[in-house]
């Protein structure tokens, strides 16, 4: 059974156990949308003070301020006890355009690693300033993107998507935007760097 | 304690996270580059569920455990913000191969690099409180 679980999920069962994560957390009176935790911890830090936007009742979060913290050990969990025994498996196709871009891919990584490239993520990484540029501006333009689009991936694309709200799909389209200009048009220009 | 369901369900969520893949930075790239169904399927199937279990809690007005009845409130109608806002976040989602949910599960792993991320993104937040007045919503 362990084996089972550790092992990595078909799409299919991975897409029904977000499902069911959406639906506790509607039983249990909340919505589903993880990128409004930034917003309640700012408030929590006191950034209401200065900013209105964060002047609001941060406790009405403390269910995701736990929830998050909850998915760090959910995650730590799913690395060690229910550590997978291979690496992750990507398409053929995808290796060797990220070959081309100089990034290595999980088939040279030790079983149950291979979640993210050493090449940008490396501890030794943060020691050179292009590396740390390239954390710092991935993670602003997540939390500034997510919090005026009011939704991320969660909040939005599965959450909203269900509801059949027409902002979401906007959203949605915007995350690919996107995604694909940085995917496409820049990455060539980054990592050539 | 109602808080510790929200711990549990939070575990459960960064398992689901792990054990999928979602987290991957790779199986974002496969996304963006149309070169695999596994990211699509999970979304697909994760939606057209949710739209029966949206369908479903409306049809039958579904209270919560609390004996409240769940309200399905919709999105604010603000198409540029969702647009200008989602492409944002969709240029730091390619290259960070991570969205808001994952990063907390990668912090879990033991990806130090990633506490940067989530800082970054905390700052980005202010900022755009800061600016939210003079954006286009």
């Amino acid at each position: 059974m362990l084996e089972l679980i550790s092992s990595p999920w078909h799409w299919a069962v991975s897409g029904l156990a977000i499902a069911v994560v959406m639906m506790l957390l509607l039983y249990h009176g909340e919505r589903f949308g993880v990128s409004s935790s930034f917003k309640a911890i700012c408030s929590m830090a006191g950034a209401g003070s200065r900013i209105d936007y964060f002047r609001y009742d941060w406790k009405s979060h403390a269910w995701l301020l736990v929830f998050v913290v909850g998915s760090v050990l959910g995650g730590y969990l799913a690395s060690s006890v229910l550590a997978s025994p291979e690496p992750v498996q990507i398409a053929t196709s995808t290796q060797h355009d990220l070959a081309a871009l100089g990034i290595d891919t999980p088939q040279s990584y030790a079983e149950g690693a291979g979640f993210v490239p050493a090449e940008i993520f490396s501890m030794t990484n943060l020691t050179s300033p292009a590396g740390v540029l390239l954390l710092i501006l991935g993670g602003f333009l997540i939390g500034f993107g997510t919090r005026w689009a009011g939704g991320c991936t969660s909040g939005h694309a599965i959450s909203g998507l269900s509801n059949l709200q027409l902002p979401s799909l906007v959203a949605v389209i915007g995350f690919f935007v996107g995604g694909l200009v940085m995917t496409h048009l820049l990455f060539p220009f980054i990592f050539s760097l | 304690m109602k808080l510790i369901r929200f711990f549990l369900v939070g575990i459960l969520f960064g398992i689901v996270m792990t054990k999928s893949e979602a987290i991957s930075w790779f199986r974002i790239q496969e996304m963006f580059r149309f070169q695999s169904f596994h990211m699509y399927g999970i979304i697909g199937v994760a939606c057209l569920l949710g739209i029966g279990i949206h369908v479903m809690i409306k049809r039958t007005t579904a209270k919560d455990l609390f004996g409240n009845v769940i309200e399905l409130s919709p999105k604010p109608k603000t198409y540029k913000a969702s647009l200008l806002g989602g492409t944002t976040f969709g240029l730091g989602w390619a290259l960070t191969g991570a969205c808001p949910g994952p990063l907390y599960v990668l912090l879990g792993h033991g990806y130090l690099s990633i506490g940067v991320v989530i800082l970054s993104a905390l700052v980005g937040a202010i900022c755009y409180g800061a600016l939210r007045k003079v954006l286009p919503h």
